[in-house]
């Protein structure tokens, strides 16, 4: 069995939530809550368009070119980017995923798109398909690993293999989150075209 | 020097966990394909029992870890149920906007439950795992 050292250096403590980023995550979901209850169209166009353009880019950009870029560095220098790094995204992504699907679904119904009869029913259903692997990648994989680490990181001595491990989910589910992103875009853009 | 907690043999929560989601995951499509009409009923009940199950299953399993950080497990899971309340009571709103009734609404919102339910318990299970006691 491998040992963790006992002279490894000490972690500086942080705040695992951003309580800063709070309001503005509740400014977000009420303004969704308004859109929703309003039948805004401009409102609920804007929640999903923004929401699923930031998870999109978000989800590409950290799996194909930050995720590479940190696993080249050194170890001290990829601890201290996930301290910063990943708290942030502990708040961003849930709240633009709820943003893009709450909005989406009003959308969807706006248009006729649930209504089985629909032509462009199907293309819906392919979409409820792809934010359900989603959902099961980040919920049960993902986010607990995110929280996980930070709390590592949060540690007196961090085991440097308990990070690593938690961190192995991270790649092993880029490939498949960006599939389905890329998934999500042929859709989307079927669907309004 | 410590052992490290990688190595401690635990039970396949995270596993199971992911399996009840992916159940959840199917009710939910399933049910929400047929919107506005109703889906059938006894598929939908039966995609939701598998659920539970699992669930039960999950939570039954957790009790029984010995040496294991409850107050770590507790504190995590207890602020996931709040954000997560907040999130599936969204959901539970829209459903209920767009005039959702009856048995589907119902089994959408036991379908929410479980969802409300799994994921502080796979967070919660993931921080505790490697804490020491």
């Amino acid at each position: 069995m491998s040992a963790v050292a006992a002279d490894a250096p000490v972690a500086q403590p942080f705040e695992i939530v951003p309580r800063k980023g709070l309001p503005i995550v509740a400014l977000v979901l009420v303004g969704v809550v308004v859109a929703i209850a309003r039948d805004a169209r401009w409102g609920l166009v804007f929640c999903h368009v923004v929401g699923g353009g930031l998870w999109t880019a978000i989800d590409l950009f950290v799996g194909f070119v930050i995720g590479p870029i940190l696993r080249s560095m050194p170890p001290p220098a990829r601890v201290e980017f996930s301290k910063r790094f990943m708290p942030k995204m502990l708040l961003v992504l849930p709240t633009i995923v709820t943003m893009t699907l709450a909005a989406g679904f009003q959308l969807a119904r706006q248009d006729g798109f649930l209504d089985t009869s629909n032509p462009r029913h199907a293309w819906v259903v392919v979409s409820f398909c792809v934010v359900g692997v989603m959902a099961v990648v980040a919920l049960a994989y993902l986010g607990p690993a995110n929280v996980a680490v930070l709390f590592e990181l949060r540690k007196p001595q961090p085991d440097p293999r308990v990070v690593q491990k938690l961190m192995q989910r991270f790649v092993y589910t880029t490939g498949i989150t960006g599939v389905m992103q890329i998934a999500t875009l042929v859709i989307m853009t079927r669907l309004v075209s | 020097m410590t052992e490290s907690l990688v190595d401690r043999k635990l039970p396949p929560v995270t596993e199971i966990g992911a399996a009840a989601m992916v159940a959840v995951a199917v009710g939910v499509i399933f049910n929400a394909a047929y919107l506005p009409k109703h889906a059938p009923t006894a598929v939908a009940v039966a995609i939701l029992i598998v659920a539970a199950a699992l669930e039960t299953t999950n939570l039954f399993l957790v009790s029984r870890i010995q040496d294991f950080a409850w107050a770590r497990f507790k504190q995590v899971a207890g602020w996931f149920l709040v954000a997560y309340a907040v999130i599936a009571g969204m959901i539970e709103y829209a459903f209920i906007y767009d005039d959702t009734r009856g048995t589907q609404l119902v089994i959408l919102t036991l379908m929410l439950v479980l969802f409300m339910l799994n994921v502080p318990v796979l967070a919660a299970f993931t921080v505790a795992r490697y804490e020491r006691v």
